[in-house]
């Protein structure tokens, strides 16, 4: 079944067309990589997902509803992005794992708050301040914290790349752990074929704003 | 003592403006060795300070004799100006004119009808002119200060203001400790003023009363009760202005305007929104 799917999705920012017209469909419990020589697009394609960016003309269905009748608060909650860097706020692990649901009006169970740090490694660190966290480390509550909302599709952005090559590991394999066992749908940029190869089975590949090639991922990444 | 070589004291003014400008340009160029480059600003705000002031004095004369309601329109001119000084300062952000019109306006213009009510400002054009103008241009400052600090913590701060949107956060939410810091930080230098009064500034306006004959006492709380209403009109600017400007910097779909590098002048279009 089709969870989210962009229909001629354009973002046109001074006259230069940063995502070109791409309609594509993502199956719900898929994961989708995303690649593409640097400045593609790839970035600007995924900030109009969850309506970070506007786009220009086109637009996104979320269970086949136009997004822009969606509160944006509400269509972030459901559509959860990690960005390359993990932008902790000032704080504890645990306060940054309760920002999301209390901006819904929720408060995240203690047993949900020890389960998502189970999940990403960290047990330990509920109340440990985030100033005191490897970039590895953060990258994982960045990730746990983006959980915390339950959303229904995850975003990444190069989630590993800021990362030295131990934490890359580290970090990727709990992705997929994670995605496997919560069937979580999936967006994930990525400028290492091995990496969309072992997480995804479905690649897109995008050149200066346009998709150029989208289907297996051995065959899109290989060409 | 200059009196003496100067007969005229049109020739003593110009003669003291010419000493002052160029000490100005010498520090201007000690700014260029330093590579901060000032001198376009510093020579196009010499020449409209002085034009500005002198057609003002010429100007003051002549509407000092008019009616009192005369300060209503020569005050609206005044903040209207400010708002200007104060906008042009913020760059991309759009509407900060309008902003800072609303936040001076407010901020100055209250606290100045209130003290025109109260009492404690004599209506007399004598005296709400050259007050009022000390209220609307300590408020210009803040304002200008306030908008400019938010506008530049929350360009240093995109990657964490977006990473609160993209968790669901409203934009208010997220930029509150931006402008709780931009109206305390603006507010800094108007509780300076007030602690080192006396000590370190002796304004000028009680300096003009004290020649004039006041009493010593009563010119010292006056003075005092000056600063306070700067105070006060500051503050109320600059919270006006902070709450209008985090709207500004978001889009109605609550995206981050404001990034570095965003367009510096805000365009006929935008302040139409
Ligand atoms: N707000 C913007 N205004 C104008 N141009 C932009 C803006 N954001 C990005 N760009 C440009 O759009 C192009 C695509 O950028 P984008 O960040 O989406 O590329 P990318 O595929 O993610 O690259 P990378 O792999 O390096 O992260 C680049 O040329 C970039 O300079
Ligand atoms: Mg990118």
């Amino acid at each position: 079944m089709v969870i989210l799917e962009t229909t001629h999705l354009t973002r046109t920012v001074d006259e230069k067309t940063l995502v070109n017209d791409i309609s594509i469909q993502v199956e719900r419990g898929e994961t989708l990589s995303i690649v593409g020589p640097s400045g593609a697009g790839k970035s600007s394609f995924l900030r109009l997902l969850n309506r970070l960016d506007e786009p220009t003309s086109g637009t996104v269905l979320l269970d086949g509803a136009d997004y822009k009748t969606l509160p944006s608060g509400e269509l972030r909650r459901r559509v959860g992005m990690v960005l390359q860097s993990p932008y902790l706020f000032p704080g504890t692990v645990a306060e940054n794992l309760r920002f999301g649901p209390r901006q819904h009006g929720k408060t995240l169970p203690e047993d949900r708050l020890r389960h998502l740090l189970r999940q990403v490694g960290l047990e330990s660190y509920a109340e440990r301040d985030i100033a005191r966290l490897s970039g590895g480390e953060a990258q994982r509550v960045s990730l746990a914290r983006t959980l915390a909302n339950s959303p229904e599709v995850l975003l990444l952005d190069e989630p590993t790349s800021a990362l030295d090559r131990t934490a890359e590991a580290e970090v990727e394999s709990l992705l997929g752990e994670i995605i496997a066992a919560e069937g979580l749908t999936c967006l994930i940029i990525t400028h290492n074929p091995e990496q969309a190869v072992r997480l995804s089975r479905r690649s897109m590949l995008l050149e200066a704003g346009k998709l150029v090639k989208i289907g297996p991922v051995e065959e899109v990444v290989h060409a | 003592m200059l009196n003496e070589f100067f007969k005229d004291q049109l020739w003593l003014g110009v003669f003291q403006a010419v000493v002052t400008v160029v000490l100005a340009l010498v520090v201007t160029l000690v700014g260029r060795w330093w590579k901060i480059h000032l001198e376009k600003e510093v020579v196009i705000a010499l020449v409209r300070g002085i034009v500005q002031i002198v057609i003002v004095a010429l100007v003051l004369v002549a509407l000092l004799k008019g009616p009192e309601l005369v300060a209503i329109p020569v005050l609206l001119g005044m903040i209207i100006t400010a708002s200007f000084v104060s906008g042009r300062r913020v760059k991309g952000v759009a509407g900060s004119i309008w902003v800072s019109f609303y936040g001076i306006g407010f901020g100055a213009g209250l606290v100045i009808l209130l003290m025109v009510l109260a009492g404690v400002i004599d209506p007399a054009l004598t005296s709400v002119i050259p007050v009022g103008s000390m209220l609307i241009a300590n408020s210009m400052n803040t304002c200008a200060q306030a908008l400019e600090r938010f506008a530049s913590d929350v360009k240093a701060h995109t990657g964490q203001v977006e990473a609160g949107l993209a968790l669901g956060a409203a934009p208010a939410e997220i930029v509150t400790p931006y402008s709780q810091l931009a109206v305390h930080s603006s507010l800094i230098p108007r509780i300076d003023q007030l602690s080192s009064l006396g000590i370190v500034w002796i304004p000028g306006l009680m300096s003009g009363m004290l020649v004039a004959g006041t009493d010593p006492v009563y010119a010292a709380i006056y003075q005092f009760s000056v600063i306070t209403m700067m105070f006060a009109s500051s503050g109320l600017t600059s919270v006006v202005a902070v709450l209008l400007v985090q709207r500004r910097v978001f889009s109605p779909a609550q995206q981050l305007l404001l990034r570095p590098g965003a367009p510096t002048a805000p365009s006929k279009k935008d302040r139409a929104a």
